[in-house]
């Protein structure tokens, strides 16, 4: 309805709506194991307030979140609770993997640790950088969005049937 | 005696030491004295069978008094005997510290502290689970910090550093280890 009363209206289609609202309400499960998780919390505080892209909404809960942020080192035991916690996010879900040691392994290529988490479940964005500073964080979550509103995640791509299934990814 | 009036703690140890001498003599096989470097402590060798005897001796005598377990761990020499088990005690009347070592092979089991200190407990399953290192009598002798399925011992020179070894699910909760 414009202001002067007359009907107005707009024509789209309905995978872009939903799209445009999962890319602004990402609900963060912050999975910080280490120094990265300090970043992230500095960039979910006011300072940085992740709250302008419609990310604050922290939950703790696999059932309530849809982003799953993974800030820092994933050692060989922690693995298996990672990839719990990643099949128990209802779909469609996103994963941030921030910091190097999330990405790669970082400095710790030893027998304990995971060399990326990418190797246990599928990764949307990486942020480099030991840690990250909080703008690198935030630059993740603007370029989720965009992939988001692309359809480029790996979860809006699965659901398309564009590429093969978790269960036989991991 | 009190031993805080002596004046430096070299002397002090050469007392501490003299004593221990007396006693466990058949038993011990090195001293080593503090060198030059301030944070040098004395060393002393004991064979397996006199290890817990030492250990009482050094927490439960007056003069002694080293009631604190700072630290036990192990280093794999790579030489036969193969490994040594370390004590390291404090005493906090005299605020003087000493090393035990016991040298012991592969596969040799080595008597827990666990009845002189129950702080040990978790350190003896730590140097279980890295070195594989046994500890007769211990209460309960599980890995502390790999996983349980995990095979080998990682702080030996002879695992790879990257001998990686990943589950796809978590280790299983064994319910009467609850408390």
């Amino acid at each position: 309805m414009a202001k002067d009363g007359a009907a107005g209206f707009l024509t789209t289609r309905l995978e872009a709506v939903v799209d445009w609202g999962r890319k602004n309400s990402l609900w963060p499960l912050p999975y910080g194991t280490s120094c990265c998780g300090i970043e992230m919390m500095a960039t979910l505080c006011s300072d940085y307030d992740l709250a302008r892209f419609g990310a604050e909404a922290v939950r703790f809960s696999p059932r309530q979140a849809d982003m799953i942020i993974v800030a820092g080192i994933i050692n060989a035991k922690m693995a298996p609770v990672l990839k719990t916690i990643y099949d128990q996010v209802s779909d469609p879900k996103w994963v941030v993997s921030m910091g190097a040691c999330a990405s790669s392994g970082g400095i710790f290529n030893v027998y304990s640790v995971t060399q990326g988490i990418d190797t246990i479940i599928p990764v949307d964005v990486y942020v480099p950088g030991c840690p990250p500073s909080p703008e690198g964080l935030i630059n993740a979550v603007m370029r989720l969005q965009d992939m988001i509103a692309k359809g480029a995640t790996r979860a809006q791509m699965r659901e398309r049937g564009s590429i093969e299934q978790q269960s036989q990814l991991a | 005696m009190d031993i805080r009036a002596l004046v430096t703690s070299a002397d002090a140890w050469k007392a501490q030491i003299e004593k221990i001498k007396i006693k466990f003599d058949s038993s011990i096989e090195e001293i080593r004295l503090p060198g030059i470097y301030p944070t040098d402590v004395p060393i002393i060798y004991v064979k397996g069978n006199a290890l817990t005897e030492l250990l009482m001796f050094l927490k439960t005598d007056q003069i002694l008094d080293y009631q604190f377990l700072s630290d036990l761990t192990a280093t794999d020499e790579e030489v036969q005997p193969r490994f040594e088990v370390v004590y390291n005690l404090f005493s906090h009347s005299t605020k003087l510290r000493i090393r035990v070592k016991c040298r012991v092979s592969e596969g040799q089991e080595v008597r827990t502290a666990t009845a002189i200190w129950p702080g040990a407990n978790w350190a003896e399953r730590e140097v279980w689970d890295m070195f594989g290192i046994r500890f007769a009598g211990h209460p309960s002798l599980r890995r502390l910090l790999m996983d349980e399925r995990w095979e080998g011992h990682p702080l030996r020179k002879d695992y790879p550093l990257r001998g990686y070894q990943f589950f796809q699910t978590s280790q299983e909760v064994d319910t009467k280890n609850l408390e």
